[in-house]
């Protein structure tokens, strides 16, 4: 369910209308206005590249790059192949938003890629799209059967020499093809095994060849930016922190959905939009950015805006804008168990201290839960924690020890009633 | 089905489908529709045995093992047998703040097996999944790899079984 607020990628969108996703009504709504602008005014690559710097757009995957600056990366002077990748391998737990883009309003992401190809000079795009969301696939297939149709993609688009071929490839079940790198390989027909950086991907991407990756939402964002103007995106939030963005909202609110807002809303006004906590309960604790983000306990989540710089002087990150809510009666020893089997279970296997660090932690965090913790088992996993982070390929490691640092930071104490007692504090799921 | 002592087939429509994936890449890189392909035999035998594995291979044009490696790493590939319709349930934390655990404890009760079960007639095999990308709709279920099933409580996961024959 979206429950679009006021944002630029879901403006305008009337679910109700079957035909919402489809190319008529994107174009009713302004849609392809963007890309028709650059192609009859003559505006170059420069200028769009400087519009998105002016934006203050950040990667709305989770990094939160500044887009413009990833797109002036790309060598437009290469003289060979180039290619341009949208990752919609949206497995973050909690993520959910880059599903209803495709869904519900797949031209505005095909739209921005075009534009995207057009400012690097890249003529082939593909996106890679999460195993689990099949429909999904077929329905961005069906839109990119319609662009092509009305000659918005394909070989000299709306008549000029601009040409620009665009793919749907469908992932299988793998949460590390989420990394960009591993994303790579696995377009490439390989197993999902991130690459060591450097060399980027600008450099050595996709079939070895200059590559630039964003996100879903990341490119839906672009043909307001375009058609409006960079600053005007940049005024719908606030400096550093520009736009408007989606944020899935799960856990134990009314009404889950996707949210989009403007950027610096505060997160008590996303809660109300949410028709606050579920059967009137009291908030405990939210993950603010997807299940890799460190928790933040209710009185600090209470004081945060949503965007990346507020959540991130709270001690967690803004990553994907997965908002993970939970009340009184959750159990984090059996929330955190649950969250460690998952990087265990995802884990690619390449590096050591990954593969094996990921074990130990949900192990520790296992035996605790199941009444068999030891004092001890705090410091070890704060310790094993140590010894993954920052030591491996890609960020799943890390992304694997955020939750427990985060979890032992600040509900240390109900770590050590469950050993101590051998029992939840609180019931849990 | 695959019987034991003859060479798996692809079909018409499915070596069809496999070409319209390798159409969309260069090629010299025909490796890259390797994960759609083995898709698109798994849902015509509905498993993958290492007979159709190199089938597979040899269609695309890549070794066995390269095919091997892609159909083990990725977790939706089914290198075992698995029931007519393969339901996966969803207990990622999202989904067990909302349910996903009842519907899983619901599902195995009414089907009378565990996760990683078949029942006896080989209608239904349960899996317990990872995040599927849907947790604002939790539960969710997905019926044999492609079909989505959002806020499954017991009323509609009773309805869901239904439609299944």
């Amino acid at each position: 369910m979206t429950v679009y607020v006021k944002g630029v990628v879901f403006e305008g969108v009337d679910f109700d209308d079957p035909k919402h996703w489809g190319i008529e009504a994107y174009m009713a709504r302004g849609g392809y206005a963007a890309l028709k602008k650059i192609l009859s005014t003559g505006m170059t690559q420069d200028e769009i590249i400087a519009e998105m710097k002016t934006s203050g757009l950040r990667g709305r995957g989770g990094a939160g790059f500044p887009t413009g600056l990833k797109w002036s990366f790309m060598p437009r002077s290469f003289p060979g192949q180039k290619y341009l990748v949208c990752n919609t391998d949206e497995g973050e737990p909690g993520t959910f938003k880059d599903l209803d883009i495709i869904v519900d309003n797949p031209h505005a992401l095909i739209e921005g890629m075009i534009i995207g190809g057009f400012a690097m000079g890249i003529t082939v795009g593909y996106n890679y799209i999460h195993g689990e969301v099949f429909e999904a696939y077929e329905r961005f297939e069906a839109a990119l059967e319609e662009a092509r149709a009305a000659g918005f993609l394909g070989d000299n688009i709306l008549g000029t020499n601009f040409c620009f071929q665009l793919h749907g490839h469908h992932g299988y079940g793998a949460y590390i093809c989420g990394e960009e790198t591993a994303l790579l390989e696995s377009l490439e027909g390989k197993k999902g095994q991130p690459r060591f950086k450097p060399p980027f991907p600008a450099s050595f991407g996709l079939y070895g060849k200059p590559t630039t990756i964003n996100n879903t939402e990341t490119f839906a964002s672009v043909p307001f930016i375009i058609r409006e103007g960079g600053q005007k995106f940049l005024e719908l939030g606030k400096p550093n922190n520009g736009g408007t963005k989606l944020f899935s909202v799960s856990g134990h609110v009314n009404r889950p959905g996707n949210y989009e807002i403007p950027l610096g809303t505060p997160f008590s006004e996303l809660l109300e939009m949410c028709g606050g906590m579920r059967d009137g309960k009291k908030l405990k604790a939210v993950i603010p950015g997807g299940s890799s983000a460190p928790v933040l306990p209710a009185d600090i989540m209470m004081q945060c805006t949503m965007d990346y710089d507020s959540i991130s002087k709270a001690g967690s990150m803004l990553g994907s804008g997965a908002v993970i809510v939970m009340d009184e009666t959750t159990c984090m020893v059996k929330a955190l168990e649950r969250l460690s089997y998952f990087y265990f279970e995802e884990s690619c296997g390449q590096c050591t201290p990954c593969r094996e660090g990921t074990g130990w932690l949900y192990r520790v965090v296992h035996r605790i839960e199941q009444g068999l913790g030891r004092p001890e088992d705090l410091d070890l996993l704060l310790s094993v924690g140590g010894n993954i982070a920052g030591r491996t390929i890609c960020a799943l490691g890390d992304a694997a020890v955020m939750p427990v640092q985060g979890m032992l930071k600040h509900f240390r104490s109900e770590f050590e009633h469950h050993i101590e007692h051998k029992q939840c504090l609180v019931p849990g799921f | 089905m695959v019987t034991s002592n003859q060479a798996p087939t692809l079909s018409a429509e499915s070596q069809a489908q496999i070409d319209r994936e390798l159409a969309k890449y260069p090629a010299d890189q025909r490796r890259s529709a390797l994960m759609s392909a083995l898709r698109i035999a798994q849902v015509e035998h509905r498993w993958l045995s290492n007979e159709l594995i190199a089938v597979v291979a040899d269609y695309v044009g890549v070794p066995p093992i390269a095919a091997m490696e892609v159909a083990t790493f990725y977790n939706m590939f089914d290198m075992k047998p698995v029931g007519k319709h393969k339901i996966t349930v969803c207990t990622n934390l999202p989904c067990a703040l909302s349910g996903g655990y009842q519907a899983a404890d619901y599902l195995k009760q009414k089907l009378g097996i565990g996760f990683n079960e078949t029942t006896a007639d080989g209608k239904f095999t349960l899996k317990e999944g990872e995040c599927m990308g849907a947790c604002g709709y939790a539960p969710v279920l997905l019926v044999n790899n492609h079909s989505m099933c959002n806020h499954m409580t017991p009323d509609a996961i009773d309805k869901k079984l239904a439609e299944l024959e």
